[in-house]
């Protein structure tokens, strides 16, 4: 392991010298080999208990010497002498501001106002004045010193967390002069966690060290490979480049499992994004393809429907909050219902004024639907305004858990299972009840379902109402994931189309099949392509889906269709 | 006059109106605008020729539109990308004529370029130095594109909303393109600043003069095309597509070289359209491939009446006044405005503005028939 003496600009809590490949001049790494053997040392005294009785007063003393290696090794030993005032000594060292009375032995320190305290007790001594007193000087080889105590310092801290996250940069630097710090804590350490940590950074010091006993080397490689995340990989590759024999065969097939294991990682998580955003698509989407099915129309003004559902949630928090506010963390079991109720509502509304005219011309459907989209989203900018309005998640849709090396958020996880059970709520519907029966006669065969005495008017209001509701449900869900704006619809409706086509309109698992298919394979390209390309390569494949199955997936069949 | 007969066919007495009102504005215009002293009542501000002849371009594209939609039945909700596509053709070459006058002075690379540190012109833009080049490629990039997406989505019979959906997926794929800056077309802000054309100052009133000439001729010119094609035999196997397309199909007719030849020739007219539009309004952007621009269009045909060609030309120009009028003076109602136009045209004026003055003259037309016959009757 190549050192120098960078280490002195180290930031961070645990700032050890930092490794690294560059050589410096020669006279730094003499120093930087003495400084070790001083480590080498403090370690020594640092695990021998009875070293550390008289330390305390022995620490203090060193500093008064004007000695560098006398400074250095005071330092070494400043974290694991049980003295009060550490943590201060060493902070006023970073900032110059330690004092010493080389006659008396007396160690001072001033705060940044200029007071004097004294350094052994942290008392204040007013009667001592700077002027008679010198600064401990400073050094790069007591620089490192100082750096390493400030790391051993945090390894000590009495905080858990800040021990935490001096074991992590430990194990990220793993410089062996920490090594007899991170024995020490290890040895005072309680919380399993902490230790855990604390293993895996003496794991990664020991690995990393060719002199160590080869068999405490594949056992630490053992530890590596259990910590499985990409700096394990990256400390085993080093090793595998700098060791020979046993050892390395060890690194390299642990780095090849960890390697192996964090790809799969990757692909579960693709996959558990892929659904995520197939879910939305579905609730996006699965309206649109009931209208689409039913009718034969496309709706453009269907995105405005979820942009409704989204607002609707958005008014019943604002109401709970300020009639009720017990009410506000279930405001969405109300929000659901009746975005559900209003938007069906306005969809029947634009069913039996404009698009019951239009039967028979799909094309000036989607005209006049686009022209209502645009009534729609214009109405919502003037009532509430063009800026993005607020609803907040409640308790059980906020935070995440871990599922392996995922973290998996409640909100999405929610998402998902809202989407499921509306796509089989749907399913029980169509299958089960007399209007669904009903409405797949219409999507059948309009003409025979009518001569059969099928209400067909009502039918197709109906199955406009329940679209747009689904669409309003799809508007509460996405409420809270997206921004609430007046433009929330038109973000989802190319993507909406663009799962129907592709899904095909003969049933609903088309849709299904189509949204978490897009959802997944979205997820995939965009690690490689990038998200606007990889979107881009997804539009131009549906167009060329599009050729060879014109009707997508699951296509209705007979001779309906062509009407 | 044996020579005049095909023309008789060709042009009926509202496109000899049409095509006299363009030639008159043409005309008018260098006068109105550069002649006459600007204090007088009837000079034209240069800001109103670039205005009026930004109608031009768009209603250039609403005839090209009608053309596939209003005679060959195919509803493109893409043709704002042929249009977009013109119009980057035209902006690469006013770009590299700015030379060294950009901002970085580079005489080669336009000053987006520079800023991404690219090190030399891309290939896509080789040759836009030469305004020929850059003509043949406003015609050609649409064509091709179109020529490549119709054989393929009319040989294996994508027909009525899904053949909707994916010309509006093909517009949106290509805006999300046009937006990246590594395709090298300036990402988001596109082309702007260009400063002349042909030699000629873009800003100074002449050119824009020239510039509304051309626009006018270029929409004469893609009215007679249409219309050539319209009244031809052709044109009638082309209305039998749009009325029965299997049963045209069946007749023994190759639907879809028919439809190709008429989306391409279309999209051809709306590239075309896009390049004169894009020295008119100084900038072309990402943002002219947005799926809405491509329905607004359609909503302009809509209005003015598909299947008419001049109505078409009329609908677009009437739409975008409105719009001007409507964005200048009641910003917040716009939106209400056009969306209440797509309603009611589709719901009560399905033939448009030309469709309906033909519905009414025919009334008239049978109502006093129908009078001369109970007169003559009355007089027996």
């Amino acid at each position: 392991m190549t050192r120098s003496a960078t280490g002195c600009s180290a930031a961070g809590a645990g700032a050890l010298p930092l490794q690294s490949g560059k050589s410096r001049t020669r006279m730094v790494e003499t120093l930087s080999l003495l400084l070790g053997a001083c480590l080498i040392l403090a370690a020594v005294l640092l695990v021998a208990p009875q070293a550390r009785a008289q330390s305390t007063s022995d620490v203090l003393v060193a500093f008064t010497t004007d000695k560098f290696p006398d400074t250095e090794r005071a330092l070494n030993e400043i974290a694991t002498s049980g003295l009060p005032t550490a943590p201060q000594i060493v902070e006023a060292l970073t900032n110059n501001r330690l004092w010493f009375n080389g006659p008396a032995r007396k160690l001072y320190f001033t705060n940044e106002a200029g007071a004097v305290f004294d350094a052994a007790t942290g008392a204040p001594a007013p009667d001592v004045l700077t002027s008679g007193l010198k600064h401990v000087r400073l050094n790069n080889a007591v620089r490192r010193s100082l750096d390493a105590a400030r790391g051993a310092l945090t390894l000590m801290s009495s905080d858990p967390a800040r021990r935490l996250a001096a074991a992590e940069s430990v194990f990220k630097s793993r410089d062996a002069s920490a090594l007899p710090l991170v024995e020490a804590a290890l040895a005072r350490e309680t919380i399993e966690a902490n230790r855990k940590s604390l293993e895996e950074a003496r794991a990664a010091i020991v690995a990393s060290d060719s002199g160590a006993p080869e068999a405490r080397r594949l056992e630490s490689v053992e530890i590596l490979k259990n910590r499985g995340d990409q700096d394990a990989v990256g400390i085993l590759s080093t090793i595998a480049n700098w060791s020979e024999g046993r050892v390395k065969a060890a690194a390299e097939s642990a780095s090849g499992t960890i390697q192996a294991r964090l790809a799969l990682w990757r692909n579960v998580q693709n996959i558990w994004y892929g659904l995520s955003l197939g879910s939305v698509l579905l609730l996006a989407a699965i309206g649109l393809a009931i209208t689409f099915g039913v009718m034969g129309i496309i709706n453009m003004a269907h995105g405005e429907m979820v942009m409704l559902g989204a607002y609707t949630t958005f008014m019943v928090q604002e109401w709970a909050r300020n009639a009720h506010p017990g009410l506000v963390n279930y405001s969405l079991f109300i929000a659901i219902p009746l975005a559900f109720l209003l938007t069906a509502a306005v969809g029947i509304l634009i069913e039996r004024l404009v698009i019951r005219f239009l039967y028979g011309r799909p094309l000036e459907t989607l005209l006049a639907t686009f022209g209502i989209s645009l009534i729609l989203q214009q109405a919502v900018r003037t009532i509430f305004g063009a800026n993005n309005r607020e609803v907040s998640a409640p308790p059980f849709m906020s935070g995440s858990f871990d599922f392996g090396s995922l973290s998996i958020g409640w909100g999405r996880m929610w998402i998902i299972v809202f989407a499921i059970a509306v796509f089989f709520a749907l399913q029980f519907v169509l299958r089960a009840t007399s209007f669904g029966l009903r409405m797949r006669a219409v999507t059948q065969n309009r003409r025979m379902a009518s001569s059969m005495g099928i209400d067909t008017n009502r039918i197709d209001a109906m199955a406009f109402g329940l679209g747009s509701g689904i669409a309003g449900m799809a508007g509460v869900a996405l409420s809270q994931i997206d921004n609430v704006s007046p433009n929330l619809g038109q973000s989802y409706i190319i993507d909406s189309f663009m799962v129907v086509v592709f899904g095909g309109v003969g049933n609903l698992w088309g849709t299904l099949v189509g949204a978490l298919t897009l959802g997944i394979a979205n997820k995939f390209l965009e690690p490689i392509a990038g998200a606007v390309l990889g979107k881009i390569l997804l539009l131009v494949f549906i167009i060329l889906f599009i050729q060879k199955r014109p009707r997508g997936l699951f296509a209705l069949k007979g001779r309906a269709v062509e009407a | 006059m044996q020579s005049t007969l095909p023309l008789a066919g060709l042009l009926d007495r509202r496109g000899l109106i049409f095509l006299g009102v363009l030639a008159s504005a043409a005309l008018l215009m260098p006068v109105l605008a550069l002649l006459i002293p600007a204090n007088s009542a009837f000079a034209i501000p240069p800001y109103l020729v670039a205005l009026f002849g930004k109608y031009l371009c768009y209603a250039l594209l609403a005839v090209a539109l009608d053309l596939v939609w209003g005679y060959c039945g195919i509803l493109s909700l893409g043709h704002g990308a042929f249009f977009a596509l013109g119009g980057y053709a035209m902006g690469m070459y006013l770009m590299r004529q700015i030379g060294t006058r950009g901002v970085y002075a580079n005489p080669v690379l336009p000053d987006f370029m520079v800023f991404l540190n690219m090190k030399e012109l891309p290939i896509t833009w080789w040759g836009f130095q030469s305004f020929p080049y850059a003509m043949l490629m406003v015609l050609l990039v649409p064509g091709v594109l179109a020529f490549c997406f119709g054989w393929l989505a009319f040989r294996s019979r994508v027909t009525g909303v899904y053949l909707s959906i994916i010309t509006q997926a093909m517009t949106y794929a290509l805006l999300l393109a046009f937006f990246r800056n590594d395709m090298g077309f300036g990402g988001n802000n596109g082309l702007t600043d260009f400063k002349d054309i042909l030699g000629f100052n873009i800003q100074s009133p002449a050119t824009r003069v020239a510039l509304f000439c051309a626009s006018a001729v270029a929409l004469g010119a893609g009215y007679l095309i249409s219309r050539a094609v319209v009244t031809s035999k052709f044109g009638k196997v082309v209305i039998a597509i749009r009325d029965g397309e299997s049963r045209t199909r069946f007749l023994g007719y190759r639907v879809e070289t028919y439809k190709l030849f008429v989306f391409t020739l279309s999209a051809m007219m709306a590239g075309v359209a896009g390049a004169l539009y894009v020295p008119q309004v100084g900038i072309i952007n990402p943002g002219e491939f947005a799926p809405t621009n491509s329905i607004e269009a359609v909503i302009w045909v809509a209005v003015g009446g598909r299947g008419t060609l001049v109505g078409a030309a009329l609908g677009a120009i009437i739409v975008n006044w409105g719009k001007t009028f409507f964005t200048g003076a009641l910003p917040e109602y716009w939106l209400f405005a056009l969306g209440a136009l797509f309603v009611l045209v589709t719901l009560f004026m399905p033939k448009g503005v030309i469709g309906t003055l033909d519905q009414l003259k025919a009334r008239r037309a049978t109502a006093k028939a129908t009078a001369e016959r109970n007169a003559a009757q009355a007089g027996e």
